[in-house]
């Protein structure tokens, strides 16, 4: 491997550990803050893919796509949280399992009653389909783009997290519950606040990952199980735990691919077994 | 275990019309009557783990699909293999298996362990799916279901479908037996004191982790016997029985019929079957449309699942079991 290709394999394993990130920080936070594991957030990021798609043609323009298809993220977002998730708080993980489950088989087959069973492709918008040439390679531009775009709204998370009103509330939340709620935060809609954006954010990976993937059914399930992948590696709960599981799950993967080609599915699971031998709680986990 | 009077006779009542079904059932329903066997033996196996030990297992569906497809490598191309060395060497595997992803799971708990579960399994899913050796996402097929012999003679000939339906109900019945031998044994008590209160097991001075862990070993190893009746049914194996839909539909089995009875997942077996083959032949293409609706509805309306219906219709005098 010369250093141009391992450049270009660097990048790529980081441009897909940020989209990683910002399905699973989604998954951890709602997990963290309110003890929900849902297995439907993958279902997000299909359904996000599938709005840019859509909006796409209606709009012929990647950016009023995903201008259209955030809110409806949220709404949508929000409306689940209020008709389903609410009634999960008080249950055990098994039946917030179950229900989520059902909800996929929902969702799933609304996407095909919608959209059908076709792969489709968003085209990448024209300022950004140069490439960048590196060595005798090239490098698309727009794989940089979805780092940076990324990189600032894990920036804009932070800062929302630990530095507004609402991230105080949500980390209040998160850890004392009673607590905050007896101090007068309405913390159910604090919950549904969270919920709403955790979407979002699947959504929006999901819409500006849609020019470098094809779009087509069942790609919620594969990045679900890879975002649990990566929480699991992180420590449930942790934000920070989920940047690092999931730039090493994106960097595992993508160089899995080049130097063990015939095991390379396997090779982030062999990571995640790895990591849970060292610490069962994960790398950044509280306890397990 | 003692049941009400009222489910012993449903019980009876449900073994006495399987054991008459093949002399005037068709054809079509005794095929998918072997399949709901099959789908009891591999839930009670997860109810092992969830409604008696309180291990969440979301990867259960590796091992069932794991021994299927240990049953399509044995199978010589040219003819059928003998029972003696198939169903040994699919077991054998299996719990292996389930011995090594069983020792890295047993030290988490909680969500941990659903997601640990589940991760392994896809591990085992995407294996399959992409080692072209083995028919990749397409399967491979099984062209021979193995023989019975003890010396010369055969006990019993699978081929025939009277013969296999039998086979299948027997396996049933004795993998109901044994897993309600081992929770009246010693070891029972121990899982279900640790499914109660953890802590307080291992301050008794039990190894909770090693018990959990011969738990996960012997629900594995009995969700692969299911799997090796699959594959002998369907003659066919692919990526999918061991994927997470797969492992999905299991643990809604075990809630739909009730966690913690043993009887109650094979009553869901039956009930989620039937449903499936019904919805299939309305919706056709989107069934899975109504299933979801189905499965949200059983978690909101129905958590004791159809043993927790029974029990409160017939316990009227609000006996604890």
């Amino acid at each position: 491997m010369d250093l141009a290709t391992f450049l270009i394999q660097v990048l790529n394993g980081v441009q897909y550990g940020f989209t990683l990130f910002l399905v699973a920080s989604g998954l951890t936070l709602i997990f963290g803050m309110m003890g929900i594991i849902n297995l439907a957030h993958g279902a997000f990021y299909m359904i996000g893919a599938y709005l840019s798609f859509w909006l796409f043609g209606i709009t012929e323009s990647l950016w009023m796509a995903i201008l259209l298809g955030l809110p409806i993220m949220i709404v949508f977002g929000y409306v689940i949280e209020r008709l389903a998730i609410s009634f999960l708080y008080k249950r055990d993980h098994l039946y917030q399992v179950l229900l989520t489950y059902g909800l996929i088989l929902i969702l799933n087959e609304m996407q095909k009653i919608l959209w059908g069973s076709d792969f489709y492709s968003v085209p990448v918008p024209e300022i950004l389909s140069a490439s960048i040439p590196m060595g005798n390679q090239e490098y698309p531009v727009y794989r940089l783009f979805v780092s940076f775009v990324c990189m600032v709204v894990a920036a804009g998370m932070y800062v929302v997290i630990s530095k507004t009103k609402l991230g105080m509330m949500i980390r209040a939340g998160a850890t004392h519950r009673e607590m905050t709620q007896a101090l007068g935060i309405n913390i159910s809609r604090v919950f549904a606040i969270v919920f709403s954006l955790g979407a979002a954010l699947a959504g929006f990976s999901g819409m500006i990952d849609a020019p470098l993937s094809s779009v087509y059914p069942g790609m919620g399930d594969y990045i679900l199980i890879i975002s649990f992948v990566v929480i699991v590696i992180g420590g449930i709960g942790s934000l920070k735990g989920a940047f690092v599981g999931a730039m090493l799950v994106g960097l595992a993967d993508t160089f899995g691919k080049i130097l063990l080609p015939e095991f390379s599915s396997m090779v982030i699971y062999a990571l995640m077994a790895l990591v849970l031998i060292w610490r069962p709680q994960g790398l950044f986990g509280r306890q397990a | 275990m003692t049941h009400s009077r009222p489910l012993l006779a449903l019980l009876i009542l449900l073994l006495a019309g399987l054991t008459a079904f093949p002399l005037f059932g068709d054809e079509f329903y005794q095929e998918l009557v072997i399949r709901l066997m099959i789908m009891g033996i591999f839930a009670m196996s997860l109810d092992l783990l969830i409604g008696f030990t309180g291990l969440v297992s979301f990867g259960h569906a590796a091992f069932f699909g794991l021994s299927g497809y240990m049953l399509a490598i044995i199978t010589p191309e040219a003819g059928p293999v003998s029972i003696w060395i198939a169903l040994p060497f699919c077991l054998l595997v299996t719990a292996g298996a389930a011995l090594v992803i069983g020792w890295f799971s047993v030290r988490t708990s909680g969500i941990y362990f659903i997601m640990i579960t589940l991760a392994f399994a896809q591990m085992f899913y995407y294996y399959f799916n992409e080692n072209q050796d083995l028919g990749g996402s397409d399967g491979i097929f099984i062209f021979y279901k193995p023989t019975i012999f003890i010396g010369d003679f055969q006990l019993l000939d699978l081929n025939n479908p009277h013969s296999f339906y039998y086979f299948v109900l027997i396996s049933l019945i004795i993998s109901y037996l044994v897993l309600s031998i081992i929770l009246k044994a010693p070891f029972g008590q121990v899982i279900r004191g640790i499914h109660a209160n953890e802590a307080r097991t291992r301050a008794l001075g039990f190894n909770t982790q090693r018990y959990k862990l011969i738990s996960f070993v012997i629900a594995g190893t009995l969700a692969g016997f299911a799997g090796f009746l699959e594959a002998n049914l369907a003659g066919i194996m692919s990526p999918a029985h061991l994927g997470w839909h797969e492992s999905g539909t299991i643990m809604m089995v075990v809630i739909l019929g009730g966690m913690g009875t043993l009887y109650g997942p094979v009553l869901g077996a039956f009930a989620m079957g039937f449903l499936q083959d019904y919805l299939q032949e309305i919706w056709s293409a989107h069934w899975l449309l109504p299933m979801g609706i189905f499965v949200i509805a059983v978690v909101l309306f129905l958590p004791g699942g159809i043993a927790g219906l029974i029990a409160k219709l017939t316990d009227k005098k609000g006996d604890v079991k």
